[in-house]
């Protein structure tokens, strides 16, 4: 089973976020970055676990510059077999989203796998996106999954419940948590992962088909009020009129 | 309690380290806060060491990091082995004294100082954890001074006879191999390995610790035992050998202090945003912004302090002096943060809901074991002038 697993890195959870220039760019300085937790704990241990399972490769893609490559070397530290950054910006979900597919389409996967979101932008775009340009079946915030040969049983998360489906491969899967079981890195893995190739190649002709106009912080939280437990009335009154929710 | 931890980094060191350091350094934070976190407390009540962890210690790399991978070791710089040290002491000191121990107080001597027959006998089985080990120097009569030791052992033509005892030796009631220094008739210092199993070697356990009680400690005690020739380390011989042992292991405690200091320190900013009195948090009053300061303070200039020790190391420049240095003012520097915390989080710092007094008391033993903060600062004092202040020659 050949096997790509598309990675996006994102600001640790812990990061303190802003904007410059007029609330258009993200301020990256200081922050550390992470490879999407979706992307790593699901999709890229899950397409391990079926490698481990079957036989094949796993292989991780990236679009974004040269600063990502310790994060993708993470990636293989865990375990991939080789690694492919696509040298350019990931502007635009649709952009980024035909980098991977052509990339993809030259080299046959068996499956292509990613998180069901990033943790940053919750765009849930590029894996639907890819699934359309390789005109392949796309299974979305997938929670578990058993491979048969080349024969899928996986279940989703839906509103209120699960459902279960069938799919052969090739496919393209967005994967939630439930996927697999996080793993860290051992020794052996962050060494080997010096020598295992990690291709960067020039981007294909793309145009991004939005534009981020401007960012905005969710408002500061206020100052908590403290009323005495036995003063409901205040309570109601102050939810009535000063937080205007009933 | 979910271990909320996040390390300060006020001065952007993390942009002096590698990808790589970063990479091995945030792997063992992410298993400390997986692996021993959850369980430190409970082993540490019942004093008990968690053994079961060696193999993830193993197989982080953490028993041996600077030794060769052909011998089982990780074959890294000394900047990641002190970053590990600093996320398993994150965890808790005995953790980090385990694989300190197993490092650089056995994995090097036998490295350092052994043949290829003793490297590929021992060094693999300790790298993967499958045997412990334990280092024998410090004996009960001889702590700052070892080159007073009674220890000794006798040519007997095909063996050595081996007789004496050690004491306040980490991991000696679990260990399988010791390396134990003991002189021979010319009163000359030597290494030796003993195995478990080995006839009037015993190992009784030290009990009643307040410190480093999820670490065993015990002794070694050799009466009449006969060691097989081949298990004498030929390559170096005196004091110097074990104490170049300890210039390694000290290196490692100068970092290991740093992340019991930033456990505590990121402990107590954490509780006292959360802490309300006279209706503020108690991070709002200048005498507890006092203390965070001067923690954070501290430890940034520690951590300076050991990335440029580690880089001397990486260069084979580091003294032992300078070492010296570095780890006793990073034990100091941690255990008065301890101290700190502890007063930051009131009451609740006493109880083990918070890491503090944990790492308070390991810290007692970590300034005395491995050279006393006084020993140390005497070994900078003859640094500096020339004179020796503990040893009258």
């Amino acid at each position: 089973m050949k096997i790509l697993v598309c990675i996006s890195k994102a600001p640790d959870t812990t990061a303190k976020i802003a904007f410059t220039d007029n609330n258009t760019q993200f301020d990256t300085n200081g922050v550390q970055f992470i490879i999407n937790p979706y992307d790593e704990w699901y999709a890229l241990v899950k397409g391990l676990e079926i490698k481990e399972a079957q036989g094949g490769s796993v292989t991780v893609i990236n679009v974004g510059k040269a600063d990502n490559d310790p994060t993708i070397r993470k990636a293989l530290a865990i375990g991939a077999d080789d690694a492919v950054r696509i040298d350019a910006e990931p502007t635009d979900a649709l952009y980024t989203a035909k980098q991977i597919a052509k990339y993809a389409k030259e080299n046959n996967f068996d499956l292509v796998l990613c998180g069901k979101e990033t943790i940053d932008y919750n765009g849930s775009q590029v894996g639907g996106m890819i699934a359309a340009i390789l005109d392949q079946p796309f299974i979305s915030n997938a929670s578990k999954m058993e491979m048969d040969g080349n024969k899928a049983t996986v279940q989703r998360d839906i509103q209120g419940g699960k459902e279960v489906i069938e799919v052969e491969t090739p496919f393209v899967l967005s994967a939630a948590k439930g996927m697999a079981e996080a793993r860290i890195p051992n020794m052996r893995g962050i060494m080997a992962a010096r020598t295992k190739p990690l291709n960067v190649i020039e981007p294909a002709e793309a145009e991004n088909a939005t534009e981020i106009v401007s960012y905005e912080l969710p408002p500061a939280k206020g100052d908590c009020k403290y009323i005495d437990a036995d003063n409901a009335a205040e309570l109601l009154e102050l939810l009535r009129n000063e937080a205007k929710v009933i | 309690m979910a271990d909320r931890f996040q390390a300060p980094d006020y001065y952007q060191i993390d942009d002096l380290l590698t990808e790589e350091h970063k990479l091995i350094r945030n792997t063992v934070r992410e298993w400390v806060k997986k692996e021993v976190s959850p369980i430190i407390e409970d082993y540490a009540q019942k004093a008990e060491y968690p053994i079961q962890l060696n193999k993830g210690i193993a197989e982080l790399g953490g028993f041996g990091p600077y030794i060769p991978t052909e011998y089982g070791g990780a074959g890294l710089d000394q900047i990641s082995y002190g970053l590990i040290m600093q996320e398993l002491e994150r965890g808790d000191s005995g953790i980090r004294s385990a694989a300190s121990v197993q490092s650089s107080l056995v994995m090097y001597p036998i490295y350092q100082y052994g043949n290829e027959e003793q490297r590929k006998k021992y060094l693999p089985k300790l790298a993967s954890g499958e045997w412990v080990g334990s280092f024998g120097l410090t004996e009960p009569d001889h702590g700052s001074n070892p080159g007073g030791m009674i220890t000794n052992f006798k040519d007997k033509g095909d063996h050595y006879l081996l007789n004496g005892a050690k004491m306040w030796i980490t991991n000696s009631p679990i260990c399988d191999v010791a390396v134990v220094w003991a002189k021979n008739e010319e009163g000359r210092i030597h290494g030796l390995v003993v195995e478990r199993g080995m006839e009037g070697f015993t190992t009784p356990e030290t009990h009643g610790k307040w410190s480093l009680r999820a670490s065993r400690t015990g002794e070694l005690v050799f009466d009449n035992v006969k060691v097989p020739k081949e298990n004498l380390l030929p390559n170096k011989s005196g004091l110097g050998a074990p104490l170049g042992c300890l210039d390694s292991a000290r290196y490692g405690i100068a970092w290991g202090a740093i992340g019991a200091a930033m456990d505590c320190y990121d402990s107590a900013l954490r509780y006292s945003k959360e802490r309300i009195q006279f209706d503020r948090p108690i991070a709002s009053y200048q005498l507890v912004q006092k203390k965070l300061a001067e923690m954070l303070t501290e430890i940034t200039k520690a951590q300076l302090l050991v990335w440029r020790l580690g880089q001397l190391k990486n260069e084979g420049k580091a003294t032992t002096q300078q070492i010296s240095m570095a780890k006793r003012n990073n034990v100091d520097m941690a255990l008065k943060i301890a101290r700190e915390a502890r007063q930051i989080h009131g009451g609740m710092g006493i109880t083990g809901e918070y890491p503090i007094m944990r790492h308070m008391m390991n810290l007692e033993s970590v300034i005395t074991y491995e050279g006393t903060h006084d020993i140390h600062l005497l070994i900078t004092g003859m640094d500096i002038t020339g004179i020796s202040a503990f040893r009258v020659d």
